[in-house]
């Protein structure tokens, strides 16, 4: 829409054969310039400016829709009314149903908490048939740090739905759903991505995982906020893809040590020293989200996976339409699976921290190789 | 009306006639000081001569300033629109305090915060709030909602927005025992008919749909807020020229306030957080930089302090800094402390 040409809006003509003598030619050109800046460059009115320009905006601009007919139409075409069930009963519930489609959900956590054996077991799920509660369709894989497993994947498979997965056949076309992509670099992935773009309506793609966003940029030599604007244009597009295209998009996020450049306060906040301060200092957790702020606003669901006092908790961060839950969950042969369905409300912004408990880090690294190994 | 009519002495009256005056029209564009000169008359009785033509008119305003300044106000006129204007609510009454009784009409309010402090939540229920009748003290207005991010979740509108109604079930209980109840018609269904709900993609089609809101709102008169959710997530990528940037985001920040003012509705921007280098340290500001910090009326910023979401007004003209407590619940932004249904008196 923003790069419609100025040729084919059905301007009077005189205006229409100005503006391309001046080489404004889409309408984003013409957009970005103000009325005094196109009465200079055009050599019309004032008049004329505006009414070609309400003449552009009116065409360029989207359609509107009532909420209610939004809703209508979700519920109708869509599958559980734009929710992706993923199998934990407490988190579906708590996220209306489940990943929503159509943008981001984050997947954040210390490494080896279960990040990438969760989109496994989701990968898994988007290829079942619709009566098993998947999507029935493929799914796009981008496995930055070659950790997918597709022995893994089969195993948990023959361990959830062994109905599906005992037939040679079925597996296979099951697993033959899952296509995985692994690019070695920020420029192959870029590359990647238009073409999955393509490929999205034509080859009956239902979702996307990404794994991980955060190993892309860590290859690249800038710091942080040349960094967030390395990915601004990814973080973008992959929003449209996902928007156009009414996908559920899954994509891992890693953590980090907190440091001098990552800010908690306001310029208000500094300046009162009352005993708040005091309160806000012990949820700052040493451990941040890798990808930074920008990247934190442009998700719209995010699932802090943690490790606290032994326990894994996965904990809804960030949602449009859940309240700060964390469920316990645990790992095992048939995938990721919550201990309780109740999830326990957390209070405050601790809801946001992420725990890495060092002494039981070690067992953790232990469980991991564990599991894979079987 | 003729000259001969005018209270103003017989010589002042010849000295018009003879300098061609024969009629007050001719008589409405001219300024003080020439028609002093061309009478030959002091200043001051020249300017009488002209405020006693301009009453025989019968001109709007009884205001002398008006004759001197085309399209002024005072300010005593303006006391009375500022007065009568309507707010609305947010459904936490501490918030709505501080703000001087809820979010300004003909104003552009901006408010920012960093991801999960409830940006979008307070979107939702001011576009759900501006609906509640007349009779709840309410706007009784239709919404805009501009969402550039697809954040906007229609369940929990409708989750918002039937709390708004089971709110305004209560109230009609305890309050209008002794009238006659009359029942809510209302559906949330209903509520979310009445919010005009636009994807934008890039920042073009935002520039786009600002200027073709225009248009919209003369068709659509209803329309009482316009949400915009938010206004910076197309201008922090891809744009490489900042002074563009500036430019462009001023225009619109104009084109906003202009509608405001034209059509007395509420502009609502929401708006991302960044980080700012100050003083050897790295603080948290909102997005899109210095300039655009000018642009808006009134500031607010949500944040965590201690275990509490609180709001803070950081730059208005008639409201003095402030914070408050409030909570995002299921049944959409309430007060902090109480865990119990708060009736809002209205």
């Amino acid at each position: 829409m923003a790069n419609k040409l100025i040729s084919e809006i059905p301007l009077p003509k005189s205006i229409a054969n100005v503006f391309s003598a001046r080489n404004i030619s889409t309408a984003k050109d013409a957009l970005t310039l103000t009325e005094f800046e196109l009465m200079e460059l055009l050599d019309v009115g004032l008049t004329e400016v505006r009414s070609a320009l309400s003449q552009i905006s009116e065409i360029v601009a989207p359609p509107y829709q009532t909420a209610l007919s939004l809703m209508e139409q979700r519920f109708q075409n869509e599958h559980l009314g734009g929710h992706f069930p993923t199998g934990l009963k407490g988190l579906d519930a708590a996220l209306c149903g489940g990943i929503p489609f159509g943008v981001l959900t984050e997947l954040i956590g210390p490494a080896g908490i279960g990040k990438t054996q969760f989109c496994l077991k989701l990968s898994l799920l988007a290829s079942l048939p619709t009566n098993y509660g998947g999507l029935d369709g493929r799914v796009i894989y981008i496995d930055v740090e070659s950790k997918f497993s597709s022995r893994r994947l089969l195993e948990i498979g023959l361990r959830s739905f062994p109905e599906i997965f005992q037939m040679k056949e079925m597996a296979q076309e099951m697993a033959g759903r899952i296509l995985v992509l692994r690019p070695t670099s920020l420029a192959e992935f870029t590359q990647s991505l238009e073409q999955i773009k393509v490929s999205l309506l034509q080859k009956q793609v239902k979702m996307l995982v990404i794994d991980s966003m955060a190993a892309l940029v860590s290859g690249e030599h800038e710091q942080g906020a040349r960094r967030q604007q390395t990915l601004s244009w990814h973080i973008s597009f992959i929003k449209s893809l996902a928007e156009f295209s009414r996908i559920p998009v899954v994509v891992t996020n890693q953590v980090r040590s907190r440091n001098h450049e990552d800010a908690s306060r306001y310029s208000f906040q500094v300046q009162s020293r009352d005993g708040a301060i005091g309160t806000t200092m012990q949820y700052d957790s040493h451990l941040v989200a890798a990808l930074g702020i920008q990247w934190a606003h442009a998700v719209t669901t995010r699932l802090v996976l943690e490790a606290k006092s032994g326990e894994r908790f996965i904990k809804v961060a960030k949602s449009p339409i859940s309240p700060p839950l964390a469920f316990p969950f645990h790992i095992t042969s048939s995938g990721i699976s919550l201990l309780s369905d109740d999830g326990k409300e957390v209070m405050g912004p601790e809801i946001n921290a992420i725990h890495c408990q060092v002494n039981s880090y070690w067992n953790l690294c232990c469980n991991v190789k564990k599991c894979r190994a079987q | 009306m003729e000259i001969w009519r005018l209270p103003i002495s017989a010589s002042q009256r010849g000295k018009l006639i003879s300098a061609g005056y024969t009629s007050l029209s001719s008589l409405s564009s001219i300024s003080s000081s020439d028609l002093a000169r061309e009478l030959n008359v002091s200043e001051s009785e020249a300017m009488n001569i002209l405020k006693v033509a301009s009453h025989s008119r019968g001109s709007e305003t009884s205001n002398a300033s008006c004759s001197i300044v085309e399209g002024a106000q005072s300010a005593w006129d303006m006391l009375h629109d500022e007065e009568s204007l309507m707010h609305i609510t947010t459904s936490s009454a501490d918030l709505d305090n501080i703000l001087g009784g809820g979010i300004h009409c003909k104003e552009v309010t901006e408010i920012g915060g960093v991801p999960g402090i409830g940006k979008t939540q307070l979107g939702i229920q001011i576009a759900v709030n501006v609906q509640i009748p007349n009779d709840f003290g309410g706007l009784g207005g239709n919404s805009i909602y501009i969402d550039t991010e697809g954040s906007f979740m229609v369940e929990r509108a409708f989750q918002i927005a039937e709390a708004c109604i089971e709110d305004m079930s209560e109230y009609n209980r305890f309050l209008r025992k002794d009238f006659q109840e009359c029942k809510i018609k209302m559906q949330p269904q209903d509520i979310l008919e009445n919010i005009f709900y636009f994807r934008i993609c890039s920042y073009t089609e935002q520039i786009a749909l600002i200027n073709y809101l225009d248009k919209f709102l003369s068709e659509n008169k209803d329309v009482k807020v316009i949400v915009v959710d938010s206004v910076t997530f197309h201008f922090r990528q891809d744009f490489d020229d900042m002074a563009l940037r500036t430019r462009v985001l001023s225009g619109m920040a104009l084109k906003l306030m202009n509608l405001a003012k034209r059509f007395s509705l509420a502009v609502v921007l929401l708006n991302q957080v960044t980080t700012k280098h100050t003083e050897a340290s790295f603080q948290l500001a909102l997005a899109l930089g210095d300039s655009w910090s000018h642009t808006c009326t009134n500031r607010i910023v949500l944040y965590w302090n201690g275990n509490e979401r609180y709001a803070y007004i950081d730059k208005s003209p008639s409201l003095r800094s402030a914070s408050a407590a409030y909570s995002v619940t299921a049944r959409g932004i309430r007060n902090s402390s109480s865990s119990c249904k708060r009736i809002k008196m209205m």
